[in-house]
């Protein structure tokens, strides 16, 4: 049994981390810069990555290879150092998960192409299924214990993801991003995401949703993923708040305080794994995984407290169920 | 498919009922459709302008608008675009030569540093869409192609998108270098991206935030009226 599934079973939730690209900019990454190029120029820099994330009681740290498919690191000309990069993220957060003196599974990262599929688009399923197979190869070799799919919009992708990994016969996490009115962009639905992961022949360990818009919304999703009764257990990985302008550089205005209360929050509507996206830095860790800790299970918060703790939702319905706009009338065919 | 829902013969409807057609067929995106319709209209001696407008413009507006309200997602939005750019297809080069009025030119581009182009791609069609000129500079920018391609196009409005919070700073870059080259003023400055928001456009000097395509649309337009109201 993988590290993953094996805690997934002895415990009662997990902490993952936080965010890869918040702490890497305050690191000094240039915007342009790819984050990967690190894993091999900066090592140390991803070493604290890393480590901050397990030294504030993470349970499961994500690999600095967001970026590592081919189709996203063209951009910086670097499409050929695929397996290179890649093999060296899980390589690093292998020296310091196994250093942590505790059980901390390494997650492979893998973020979207970036590329819309066809019809609609120019990729194709079967380059994709390549494209992700060869970077999750590159994790697995440097010593990832499971690879994390994460950020994904279209269904598409996710499925071409899961196709790739089970090539490789690998254990695996899938989230998607809820972005656009409660759906991903695509037009996901939370519960489309639940049937859609049932339908799936080499399903996950675990799913769920990360990043999306602000944590508010983020636990809607996962509330509407809950309401689904889905087979598998639910990761939640939402923003440190919404992003501000603050002197030159970007600050996610959610504090550790409420970052800890969106954890249990979370928790109690149904998310076993719990961690941060964008803004979620070590503080904020230390504190989600104090308040999980400290604070005993309760009812799910009611959409009504959910707003009043976190912030207002970014749109009013979350997608799911009818929709009360009205359908345009056809005039003809459909 | 059943009786009730025969297959209409496009050329045997009305003008008035064809171009309503045209605007569930672009809903849609059936650009087959569009295109007969398109050539139909022109036969009729339709001129190109009042085809683009009645028909094309006015139907992605709708579009537009179920986008917005979270009706359509990007895959339908996606298609209809698809649809409109065929019938753009046969008006552009008429459109040139009957010296139709164009409602202005936008540069775009997602800034140095950020590949997401799908929102890009989006507004640069929804655009093209309501009649402004697009040109589009593709991804990951430098504030120096921004600039050049806005003296070199004589443009009117700058659009710039960032899907990543490590990618957004770079706008206000763009916008100092504009500054201190004094021609900040010259143009319409717009911005968008998932992560951004009103206060983030505020912030970095940009003329405004726009949350969606649709709403870059009317952005602009109301822009570009406010700009020619003070010649």
């Amino acid at each position: 049994m993988d590290l993953l599934s094996k805690l997934l079973a002895e415990k009662d939730w997990l902490m993952a981390d936080g965010a890869t690209g918040t702490n890497l900019f305050n690191m000094g990454l240039e915007a342009g810069e790819a984050p990967e190029l690190w894993n091999v120029d900066q090592p140390d820099k991803i070493r604290a990555l890393y480590q901050g994330a397990v030294d504030s009681g993470s349970d499961i740290f994500l690999t600095n290879s967001f970026g590592g498919t081919a189709a996203r690191l063209k951009l910086h000309n670097a499409q050929d150092r695929v397996r290179e990069l890649n093999k060296a993220a899980a390589e690093l957060g292998r020296e310091v998960a196994d250093a942590a003196g505790r059980p901390v599974v390494v997650a492979g990262s893998v973020g979207p192409t970036g590329e819309i599929f066809e019809p609609l688009g120019p990729l194709s399923h079967a380059d994709a299924v390549e494209m992700f197979q060869e970077q999750a190869a590159a994790l697995l070799e440097g010593g990832a214990d499971v690879l994390w799919l994460e950020t994904i919009s279209a269904p598409e992708e996710y499925k071409a993801a899961a196709e790739a990994f089970a090539n490789l016969n690998a254990p695996w996490i899938g989230t998607m991003s809820f972005d656009t009115a409660g759906r991903t962009m695509m037009g996901v639905t939370s519960s489309g995401m639940v049937e859609m992961v049932g339908g799936i022949e080499n399903k996950p360990i675990g799913f769920g949703a990360n990043c999306g818009v602000g944590a508010s919304d983020l636990l809607r999703t996962i509330q509407g993923m809950a309401a689904a009764n889905p087979e598998q257990p639910i990761v939640a990985k939402g923003n440190a708040g919404i992003p501000k302008f603050v002197h030159g550089h970007i600050h996610y205005d959610g504090t550790p305080e409420l970052m800890g209360k969106y954890a249990v929050m979370v928790r109690d509507s149904g998310a076993k794994i719990i961690g941060g996206c964008c803004g979620t830095m070590p503080e904020h860790l230390v504190a989600m995984r104090a308040a999980l800790e400290n604070t005993p299970r309760g009812p799910a918060p009611t959409e009504e407290e959910i707003q009043a703790v976190l912030g207002e939702f970014s749109s009013q319905s979350d997608g799911t169920g009818e929709t009360n706009a009205p359908k345009r009338t056809r005039r003809r065919r459909k | 498919m059943s009786d009730e829902e025969e297959d209409l013969i496009l050329d045997e409807l009305e003008d008035e009922e064809l171009v309503l057609q045209m605007h569930d067929d672009l809903y849609d995106g059936m650009a087959d459709e569009i295109d007969e319709a398109v050539q139909i209209l022109l036969k009729r001696g339709w001129m190109p302008y009042d085809v683009l407008t009645a028909a094309l413009v006015e139907g992605m507006r709708i579009v537009g608008v179920d986008f917005r309200d979270g009706i359509l997602f990007v895959p339908e939005v996606l298609l209809a675009a698809g649809a409109m750019k065929r019938g753009m297809g046969i008006l552009k080069p008429l459109l040139v030569e009957t010296g139709a009025p164009q409602l202005g030119k936008m540069v775009i581009g997602t800034v140095k540093g950020d590949i997401h182009d799908i929102g890009k791609n989006l507004v640069a069609m929804m655009m093209e869409g309501a009649g402004f000129e697009v040109i589009d500079l593709g991804i990951n920018n430098p504030v120096e192609d921004y600039i050049d391609a806005l003296k070199r196009e004589n443009a009117d409005i700058l659009g710039m998108s960032a899907l990543l919070t490590t990618t957004m700073p770079y706008m206000k870059i763009v916008i100092d270098t504009m500054v201190e080259e004094g021609i900040r003023d010259n143009y319409i400055v717009l911005v968008g991206g998932a992560p951004l928001n009103e206060e983030f456009g505020k912030a970095i000097g940009s003329d405004a935030y726009c949350r969606d395509a649709a709403v870059t649309v009317d952005t602009a337009k109301e822009f570009m009226a406010r700009k020619h109201n003070q010649l």
